[in-house]
């Protein structure tokens, strides 16, 4: 960098110095914005995300009840002059538990690319309430480890999660449920079977997933208590879920299990690509926005430029005519466009952290998020280096045609001009 | 559309002379000292400075010519507002680069001094008086020693007295510091205490 330059650059932005800090403000408003919604935006994404993603297994292991895929007469079919009319191929009875559960488990906690494993025992139930009976699902599961890979106890809203391991015969409602049934922390509700087996369990705790639908059927209690709902012995298990170490690996594992463990897996990406494209779309329409403000306060700053350049006529023609070359002005002015940039730029950077940080103190309190109590954000860094980036790049390209401008300037004609 | 404004011209200036250019207004006398200062290059024909031949010379190279061997004073001042008086000066010696900045400072300190005009350094341009003015100008065009000082009716904006002063001081730069000069004036006393005067009509030289 030149000093000459540098310092004659100076020199006219103070000249100009109200315009110039109203171009710099531009960026530094337009960049506050850009970090701050994108930092709101991703904060939102990951709140939504977390709803479903962290309390999802990244690999579920399970047993589909389909027809097989193998039909008989497929098998036979070789002279091309067949044609296969069978139509409604029923399954056969196979149970929907996995076989020797135990030892996948033991087989798995064993994987160095495993963070855990939770065994789960899903049973359809009735809810009795009075002479109505209300559809359920009764989820048995490991607290410990559900708590640990799932974050279980943070969804219990009321009573203890662990006593569903000391209590005999308890049950965690979800909160429509509890609703429903007029249930609260200590009563004993009635459960009905698939068989029409009624069992009496005692209500330990409420659970609120933030998912309406969800909390109006879904129950909790211990492996054991689900097995005896089913009449099955203590080995029978319909899911194991797992949670890997990288959340990318998780389709090819699931193949590889599906493969080796004879059952079916399905991995978090697949079971929930919809959330994918929620993000990206909300993140993309932030992005959109950030930048059309950027791109406005380029033109203030283009405009300002272009005044300079037009009041200052006289001075670049003398330059010229003492010897600064077409580009020592086009620099002048191109320094003077970045000056813009970075002032405004920073001090965008540091408002928009600020903004993020006031928006994270906002209180904010939803029944169906019960761990939230202020607006999400998320402090990412790479917000910061893309609003810096822009910002440079935007009063770069700002003032990059004016200063060209400038630098075309035949002195010759301001002279004459006079 | 071009036009013909000067036709066959063959002029040069010897080191330490002093000449005067007089013609009646519109015969292409700025036009020359434009294409003499290498600011104008359309022209056709040569241009020599310093022995060395000016056509198909770059526009960062031309800028380097008028920087260290060219001194322009205009009819008008142009001296920037934005600095003071003696940064003004030491503009030209800046891009030029060859001295220290507090050395340059000291020159250009000489070179206020040598046009009586020392005490107004620290001021801004418009802070100073017209004639004053005019007189940074110069100070300014001979900042970095060039080898000749082009002037364009230079004292046209000034009166009387304020012209006679410039004029002294252009007299005492060619006899004392042996300066060549090439100045353009409408004044025929100016002219006639010249070494030379070069007479134009109609873009011709007489
Ligand atoms: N941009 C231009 N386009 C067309 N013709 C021009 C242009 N500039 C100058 N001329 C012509 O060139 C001729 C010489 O102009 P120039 O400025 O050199 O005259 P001058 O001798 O300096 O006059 P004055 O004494 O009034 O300053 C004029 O007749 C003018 O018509
Ligand atoms: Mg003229």
């Amino acid at each position: 960098m030149n000093k000459l330059i540098v310092s004659i650059s100076i020199s006219l932005m103070i000249a100009r110095l109200k315009q110039t800090l109203v171009a710099a403000i531009g960026v530094t408003f337009s960049i506050t914005m850009f970090i701050a919604l994108l930092s709101f935006m991703a904060g939102l994404n990951d709140l939504l995300d977390n709803l479903i993603l962290n309390r999802t297994p990244h690999v579920r292991l399970y047993n589909e009840i389909l027809p097989s895929k193998n039909q008989p007469v497929d098998i036979a079919k070789g002279t091309g002059s067949a044609y296969n009319f069978i139509r409604s191929i029923k399954p056969k009875n196979q149970p929907i538990e996995i076989r020797n559960s135990a030892a996948v488990i033991r087989a798995l906690e064993s994987d160095p690319r495993v963070l855990g494993v939770a065994p789960k025992t899903t049973v359809p139930v009735f809810y009795n309430v009075g002479m109505i009976s209300l559809t359920g699902v009764v989820s048995g599961i490991d607290v410990d480890a559900e708590t640990r890979l799932f974050t279980f106890s943070d969804y219990v809203v009321e009573g203890r999660p662990t006593d569903l391991k000391t209590v005999p015969n308890s049950i965690v409602l979800g909160i429509g449920a509890a609703e429903k049934m007029i249930a609260k922390i200590g009563d004993v509700v009635q459960v009905t079977n698939s068989t029409g087996q009624q069992f009496p369990l005692k209500v330990v705790g409420i659970f609120q997933s933030g998912i309406q639908d969800v909390d109006k059927v879904q129950s909790y209690a211990s492996i054991s208590t689900t097995q005896k709902l089913m009449g099955k012995s203590a080995s029978y298990i319909t899911d194991i879920q797992v949670k890997l170490h990288n959340l990318e690996t998780a389709p090819k594992l699931a193949k590889e299990w599906s493969a080796l463990f004879d059952v079916d897996a399905i991995d978090i990406q697949t079971a929930n690509s919809q959330f994918e494209t929620g993000s990206s779309v909300r993140t993309l329409i932030s992005y959109a926005v950030g930048i059309t403000l950027l791109i406005v306060a380029g033109f203030g700053i283009y405009n300002i430029l272009n005044m300079m350049i037009y009041e200052k006529m006289d001075s670049i023609a003398i330059l010229k005519a003492t010897g600064f070359s077409g580009s020592d002005v086009n620099k002048v002015f191109i320094y003077i466009a970045l000056s813009i940039g970075i002032f405004g730029g920073t001090l965008g950077l540091l408002c928009g952290l600020g903004g993020t940080y006031f928006i994270s103190q906002i209180p904010f309190s939803t029944a169906s998020l019960p761990t939230v109590k202020t607006y999400p954000v998320n402090y990412n860094p790479i917000f910061y280096v893309i609003g810096g980036v822009f910002s440079i790049v935007t009063t770069y390209l700002a003032g990059y045609f004016p200063s060209k401008k400038a630098s075309k300037i035949d002195p010759v004609e301001i002279i004459r001009g006079k | 559309m071009t036009v013909k404004v000067l036709d066959s011209v063959d002029i040069s200036v010897a080191k330490g002379e002093f000449v005067s250019v007089i013609g009646k207004s519109g015969c292409g006398k700025s036009t020359l000292l434009y294409i003499l200062s290498t600011m104008d290059t359309d022209f056709e024909g040569t241009l020599r400075i310093d022995g060395n031949d000016m056509r198909n010379l770059k526009d960062k190279q031309l800028a380097s010519v008028r920087n260290d061997k060219i001194g322009f004073v205009f009819q008008f001042h142009y001296l920037l507002n934005e600095f003071s008086v003696i940064r003004n000066v030491m503009l030209p010696g800046l891009k030029l680069g060859k001295l220290k900045e507090s050395d340059l400072e000291q020159k250009a300190y000489e070179k206020l001094k040598i046009l009586g005009i020392e005490t107004e350094a620290r001021k801004k341009p418009n802070q100073i008086s017209g004639g004053q003015k005019q007189r940074v100008a110069i100070a300014r065009a001979l900042i970095n020693d060039p080898l000749l000082i082009m002037g364009d009716e230079p004292t046209g904006n000034l009166d009387k007295m304020n012209g006679e002063i410039v004029f002294d001081i252009f007299q005492e730069l060619a006899q004392v510091y042996n300066q060549s000069l090439l100045i353009v004036t409408h004044d025929i006393d100016f002219a006639n205490r010249t070494h030379r005067t070069i007479e134009m009509e109609d873009g011709r030289v007489l």
